[in-house]
Order: C-alpha cells, then structure tokens, then sequence
C-alpha cells in the first residue's frame, strides 16, 4: 500500500470524513458488541435514545458536552498552532479551583461582577499552568506533550492535597471535597429544575469567538502560520515564539473555563472527581472537528452524547458503559485516518 | 565518441534474453492525468542498451510524473511499460527493482544515522537473516565503487557525507542491486561543477558495461554534454526526439519552452549611493556552511553584485544575516547611513529589504496555506490588509490578485494551496511579494535554482528591472554563468571570507574559479 498526495477535497466532500469516520467507528464496535453477547442494532438505538431519546437525555447530552466544547476549542486552537497541549485536564482543574477560592464568599460582589471575575481569574490561572511548558519548549526545547501531560498528574495531586487541606470543608463529613460556591457565585439553569446551566451558553459563545480570531484577526493568521511551516513564518517576520506564548495562553484560558463552568454550573464544589477525563476527551472532540471551532460544537455534543447514551444503554442491555470509551476512541483513530485520506490516495499495490 | 555504432556492437553480448534489437525499456502511450491536468498524454518511447537518453523539460513538463510511473510510484491510467521484453505490472516499485530498474531521486532517500554499507545493503536480504555479511556486502561495495569511479568509504556514516557524495551511496545502492537501467532525476542540481564532472565519467563506465541511463534535467548544456539523445517533453506531451550530436542548445531550448528566449541585455550600471553596508561582520555558522568571519560589504544602488562561490562557504550565513534571521556576533549593518541596533526578519523588511530565499517550499512558503494567505506573510500587519488586529481579507485577496495578473502566476485561484503550484509559478509569487514594496535591497539567494528556462529568464528580467529603479541587488548563486551575466560586480566568497571586488569583465572564469577553490590572489 502506498500514499500519494492529492489536491485539496471541496468543502462538501470534506464534511463527508467526519461522517465516515463515525460509520467506520459504528462497525468496528458492533464486533466488540458482538462479542459482548447484545445485538449491535438494539445497543445503537439504545444508545441513541439515551442521548436523545426524551427532553431529559437530550438535555443531559448538552450538560455533558458543555466542558467538551471548552476543552474541545482548547485543544483545537493550540493544536492548529502545532502546541500540542495534552494538559486541557490539568487546566480545567485549577480553573475549578479559582472558582472555589473566589466562588465561596471571598469577594462580596454582586454576581453579574462575580462570574465575570471568577471567569477572567480562572482563565488566568489555566492560562498560566500552559505558559510554563510553552516557556519550556521556546527556550530550551522541551518537549511540551511530555511537560503538559505529567502536569495533569501534578495538578490532580495538588488538588488533592488542597481538599485534604486548605480548601477542605469543615462541614464535609470528612470526605475530601470543598465548600459550595455561594449564590452569587453560580451559573442559573437555563431551565428551571434540569441540570442545563448558562455555562452552555457560554461555551457556545466561547466558540463563535475562538472562530473568529482564527478565521478573521491578524492572531489565529499567525497561529495557522506558525503551526503549518514555522521555519517560512519566522522568516516573513512573524514572531514565532511570540504567537506560540499568545496560542497557550488562550488555549489555557479554554481549558480553564471548562472547570469554572462545571464547578460554577453543575457541581457547586470542587472534588476530585469534577473531571471523568474531559482535558483528554478534548482531544478527540478536536481531532472530530478537524480543528474547527463550529466543528467543536458538533463534535462535543455527539461524543457527550455517546457517553450519557452508553449510561443508558448499559442499564437496559447490560453491556458495560466502557463501550462508551471504546467507541471514542475508535472515533479518535477512525478520524485521524479520514484527515490522512482526504490529503492522500491510497493505492493498493 | 557516443555513436550509435558503438551502442549497436555492445548489444551482440547482452546479458539479458528477452530484449529485441537491444531494447531494453519500452514505453508505449503513457498517459496519466491528474484532475484536468494532463501530465503525460500518450509517450511512447524506447530506451537501447548501452545508451544515455536524457529527458528534457521545463517543470511541470511532466519529466518525474513519466518515471513515476515507470518505476511504479504512480499508476498510468492508459499505456504500458515493457522492460527487457517483459511487461513490467503498473504500481509496482518491487517489480520495476526486481526487473532491474534503479531509481536516483532528486530528494535523497538514505538512512543519515546508519553507514553507506547498511544504507546499501539495507533491505536486500532477508529478515530472518539476524546478521549482515559486512565482509561480502563491503567488498562487493568496494568492487562497483572501483569499477565505477564512485569513490566512498563504505564505513563512513551519511550524516557525515557531503552532498556529492550522499549521490554516489544512492548509485551504489541501485548497482548493488543489479540495475541495468538507472534513472537519475535531476541529479546535478545539488551538485558543484566538479562532481558534475565526476558524475557524467562515472555515467560513461556505466553505460560501456551495457546499462542504460535515462537522464533527467532541464539544464541544456548538461544535456549536451552527457546524453547520446535526447527526448523533450512540453506540457505533457513528447515534442522532440534528436541524436544529441545533430542537435544544438538553441533549437533544443526552442523545443523545450516552444518559443525562442532572447537572453537578457544588461545597459552599463550607474551606481548610486551606498544602500546597505556590512562592515566586519563576523557571525557564527549557518544552513550547514562556514560562519562569516569579518565579511565587509557594501551594496550600492542601482547595481546587481554578484556572490559567486562553491555551496557552504559562508553565503548561507551571509543570506541569513541579511534576511534578518541570523544576528551579527561582531561588526556593525548599516542601512543608508543609520547604524542597525536590533536585528530581525521584520527589522530588515521594515528597512526596505526584500528577501528571495533559497529554498522557497520549506522557508519561502507555507505550503499548507492559500496564495492570498502568502502573499500577504511579510506584510500582514500594514494598515493595507489589517485594522485593529483584525485582517482585511477582501484587500488581500485583491493584492494576490494583482501579483497573479502582474507577475504571470498560473494557478487556479487565489485560494489554492500554495504547495500545488509548479516551482517556476511559486517563485513568481515570491518575486511579486518581495518587489511589490518596491524595495531598494534586494537579496537574491539563488533565485532561478530548479527553475525552467522560461521563469529564469523572467526572474533575470525582474531583477534587472528592480535594478533600473535604482535598487541594491545582492545576487547568490551556485550557476556561474548567472554571475556572469547578471551582476556589475564579482565578488567571490570562500571560507566566510570575501575577495576584491571586480567589475563585469575584470576577472577571468578562470581567475574567479580559482578564488572559488580558495586559492587567495597574488598581492591581494
């Protein structure tokens, strides 16, 4: 088998790749459901209808895509700058821990003043917690996958360590979570008594905005730039280092927004399992979306969907949720293969 | 002599059964499209034993679609390739090395960590085999290497051979595995005069040993002097064939870009004031050659000065140095009579520097992105394509508009990724992007390399134009005869060091090719 390159898909046929990726991803899991003992067939359905079945699934869905869009647009904008942050887990908990340390009546302000501070605040911190590996690889080198990867392990024990300590509640019963955020301090429903929160909305408009400054300001140009040929954009004049420092720091602020909008939103308290995995599931709502913002969206929804889905599933069928993970990442793979397609022709001997 | 005659007699003994009237390759109506592109349309055409056939063309002639094919990276969509009588399965790289067929690429494909014998070796023997022969391997090495005047030291590691020599592994490797028919692709473009000498003797033992040698280039005098015919190839068509001998350089280039080119006619200089002025300027060193060691130089307007040397002597660095990416590490850069603090790509551009890089696919462009997106690289933060960080796209796209009509670009529209035009459009582009400024320096580093007849002598056109404003043109190049042509003043680097300058004529060939070798004048 062989690769040769060919010109550039026309839009409609691109969208097509996320399409066939999610079918390959389809026949490829029915095997394992095969072999599980359940019909492929009921389990989809099953699946699809706990995503989206009744008002309640779907509403579900959206709660869950929520930190999926954040840490999504994360990993898509610093990726398309060839940052490869794998730390989006790692951010999203320290901008969970902002909201707690603002959040729990710190500062006396009014909420339209309190979520905007809290949220610009978290944005910093996680903004922060990337800057450093980003510094690492300008000046001297170091390989960021390695440096922001083992930081999410650092930062999960750091973590731990501020709900054993500092941020522990006294009124917890001894388990190792912290306060609830005050009022003033929450995200509302957006519908009276369902999970859905305003951090929804947010991520939406978080999304819109990332798709602007790639598409229409002189920063994501320079991103785009830097992350196709950084030899040829540092030779027109383009800062490189410069712009790697600006992709970080947004990529960081996203990630982070994604723990404030579940503490602030959903949780009401930061523990340790605020996260199931959203910094990495991140990756394959970006890869999904072919590092498209608007993609991210899509793409968040349908991977919460096959995770809250998969909940459902398991109750009725009996075939474990992991099936959920399983089918996420033949998705991550499937994709990945479909981008490669669409550059290159295969040929068969 | 390279008669025919000669060819004829050395067919009585050959080796190999199956090839009638001693032919030994046979193509018959290749066409292969690409799109609406046709790249080859019906070439037939025979290949003798014992003979050099060189296949000439502009780029994008369709040159290395036609011998993709035949070594089976591409599939034909219609006609056959036949070798020593047998036909060779399309798509098929295996079949076409097992039938004999060797391939020399442009761009090297060896192993740089590992030695020329494992680089040669590599592959030929089976896996479950845990160790190699490396006494058989390299003596068998040694012998071809002797045989063949490819002189190399089959211990030595890649990473450690210059370019000429990375060449010579990849011979050896196609003769280590029996080629009797070599293609070489391009093979003189990284080479320096004098291995192109070594090389064309070594093609002359090969093809008197009886194998045939298909010759791929767009340099005539090459073709010349090499080749015993010549096939040339025009926008994918096959539109000449002549013996070598009954033909000429001129009636070749005609066939070749399908027009006669008048060669460009330089008026006398009138020098103009010092525009950009290196004084001991001592750097460290770059792209893989010597560092700058107190180079002092001056551009004057309205002059083309000419850096002639041998690759690797410090012009990388001297480019570099003057395109912004490299910093100074003594000496002072002067641009009109203000001293230069800072140093950058964007400081050089700023200070009215227009920059035509060597390699325009890994620093000229980005190659993922759109022509508008590269047009506007070195300039994207001008109030012209952007207000408050926000691009001004509608404006870009109109300037890339204005450089495809202006400068003669032929590419499918303003949106197309950069990376699928043909080398001679993509440095128009370059050209347009740097010139439109309308800069008064201008560094030119090998600004026709690779390039066909017809986009060199543009590119000469466009320099001199800039020239006649009354810019300050710095003009590097490997091609002497470029040199020679264009510049108002030789000066001759060597060592990261700089000779006299000379005006046009005051310096021999022979006098500047002695500078070139390092060979510093008498009382200089």
């Amino acid at each position: 088998m062989r690769l040769e390159p060919k010109p550039t898909p026309p839009l409609g046929v691109t969208l097509l790749f996320p399409v066939a990726a999610i079918a390959a991803t389809l026949v490829i899991t029915s095997l394992l459901v095969l072999a599980a003992g359940a019909s492929p067939f009921s389990v989809f359905y099953l699946v699809a209808r706990g995503a989206a079945g009744t008002q309640f699934a779907a509403l579900e869905t959206l709660t869950r895509a929520t930190p999926l869009i954040f840490t999504g647009l994360a990993v898509a904008v610093a990726f398309r700058a060839k940052l490869w942050n794998i730390g989006a887990e790692a951010q999203l908990y320290i901008g969970g821990v902002v909201t707690i340390v603002l959040g729990t009546g710190a500062l006396p302000l009014p909420s339209f003043l309190l979520i905007p501070v809290i949220m610009l605040a978290a944005m910093a911190a996680g903004a922060l917690l990337l800057l450093g590996p980003a510094v690492l690889k300008t000046r001297f080198g170091v390989d960021e996958v390695v440096t922001t990867l083992l930081l999410n392990f650092i930062v999960l024990l750091f973590v731990s360590m501020l709900l054993e300590g500092p941020l522990k509640d006294p009124m917890g019963l001894g388990w190792p979570q912290s306060q609830r955020v005050v009022a003033e301090a929450q995200l509302p429903r957006i519908i009276q008594g369902k999970r859905l929160h305003y951090g929804f909305v947010i991520a939406l408009c978080a999304a819109a905005i990332v798709w602007v400054i790639m598409k229409k300001t002189v920063l994501g140009y320079e991103m785009r730039a830097v992350g196709h040929n950084a030899e040829a954009a540092s030779f027109a004049g383009i800062p490189v280092n410069r712009v790697l420092m600006k992709t970080a720091l947004l990529s960081g602020g996203l990630a982070a927004l994604a723990g404030f909008s579940e503490v602030s939103g959903l949780k009401g308290n930061l523990t340790l399992d605020l996260s199931p995995g959203y910094g990495y599931s991140g990756i394959v709502v970006a890869m999904l979306a072919m590092l498209n913002p608007l993609g991210v969206v899509a793409s968040a929804i349908f991977v919460a969907g096959i995770f809250v889905g998969a909940d459902a599933m398991s109750r009725t069928a009996g075939v474990p949720s992991y099936i959920a993970d399983v089918m996420v990442a033949t998705a991550l793979l499937t994709m990945v293969t479909a981008i490669l397609m669409s550059r290159y022709r295969m040929r068969w001997r | 002599m390279r008669g025919s005659a000669d060819v004829e007699e050395k067919n009585q003994n050959g080796r190999y059964d199956g090839a009638e009237d001693g032919i030994v390759l046979r193509l018959t109506g290749i066409t292969k499209r690409f799109g609406p592109l046709v790249a080859n349309d019906a070439i037939s055409f025979d290949l003798k034993r014992g003979e050099v056939v060189a296949l000439l063309g502009e780029n994008g002639a369709g040159k290395t679609t036609l011998m993709n094919i035949l070594f089976g990276h591409y599939v034909a969509d219609e006609g056959s390739v036949e070798a020593f009588g047998k036909a060779l399965p399309p798509g098929d790289p295996r079949a076409a090395l097992d039938a004999g067929i060797g391939m020399v690429h442009q761009h090297f494909t060896l192993a740089e960590n590992m030695t020329v014998l494992e680089n040669i070796a590599l592959g030929t023997q089976a896996m479950w085999r845990a160790r190699l022969d490396r006494g058989a391997a390299a003596r068998r090495i040694r012998k071809l290497s002797g045989d063949f005047g490819l002189a190399i030291d089959p211990g030595a590691v890649v990473a450690a051979l210059s370019v000429g020599e990375r060449q010579r592994v990849e011979i050896l490797k196609a003769l280590y595995r029996d080629a009797r028919i070599l293609i070489l692709d391009e093979p003189t473009a990284v080479l320096t005069p004098a291995e192109t000498e070594a090389l064309f003797r070594t093609l002359k033992l090969l093809v008197a040993q009886g194998l045939s040698i298909i010759f791929i280039s767009h340099k005539l005098h090459e073709v010349m002097a090499a080749s015993d015919r010549v096939l040339v190839l025009r926008a994918g068509h096959l539109v000449g064939e002549r013996r070598t001998a009954e033909t000429s350089r001129s009636e070749l280039a005609a066939l070749m870009v399908g027009q006669e080119i008048a060669p460009a006619t330089v008026a006398p200089a009138k020098a103009g004031p010092p525009l950009l002025e290196l004084a001991n300027v001592s750097t460290r060193a770059g792209g893989g050659g010597a560092a700058l060691d107190e180079v002092s130089l001056t551009l004057r307007g309205g002059e083309i000065t000419g850096l002639a040397g041998v690759s690797g002597n410090g012009q990388a660095a001297l480019a570099a140095l003057i395109a912004g990416t490299m910093q100074p590490l003594g000496g002072d850069i002067a641009i009109g009579s203000a001293t230069v603090k800072e140093w950058s790509p964007r400081r050089a551009l700023a200070s009215g520097i227009a920059r035509i890089p060597e390699d325009r696919h890994a620093v000229g462009t980005i190659g993922d992105m759109s022509v508008t997106e590269n047009v506007i690289s070195e300039r994207y933060r001008s109030a012209r394509f952007s207000r408050l960080g926000f691009l001004d796209w509608r404006a870009a796209r109109g300037f890339a508009e204005e450089i495809i009509a202006d400068y003669d670009v032929k590419c499918p529209s303003p949106e197309a990724r950069i990376r699928l035009l043909s080398g001679g459009n993509m440095q128009k582009l370059i050209l347009g992007r740097a010139l439109d400024p309308e800069p008064s320096v201008i560094l030119a580093n090998q600004p026709t390399r690779g390039l066909d007849v017809g986009a060199v002598s543009y590119v000469h056109k466009k320099l001199l134009e800039a020239r006649a404003r009354g810019a300050a043109i710095l003009l590097i190049s490997e091609d002497l005869e470029e040199i020679l042509a264009l510049s108002d003043r030789i000066l001759v680097m060597s060592k990261g060091r700089l000779s006299t300058p000379s005006a046009r004529g005051e310096r021999t060939v022979r006098e500047l090719g002695e500078l070139m070798a390092g060979h510093a004048e008498a009382g200089a």
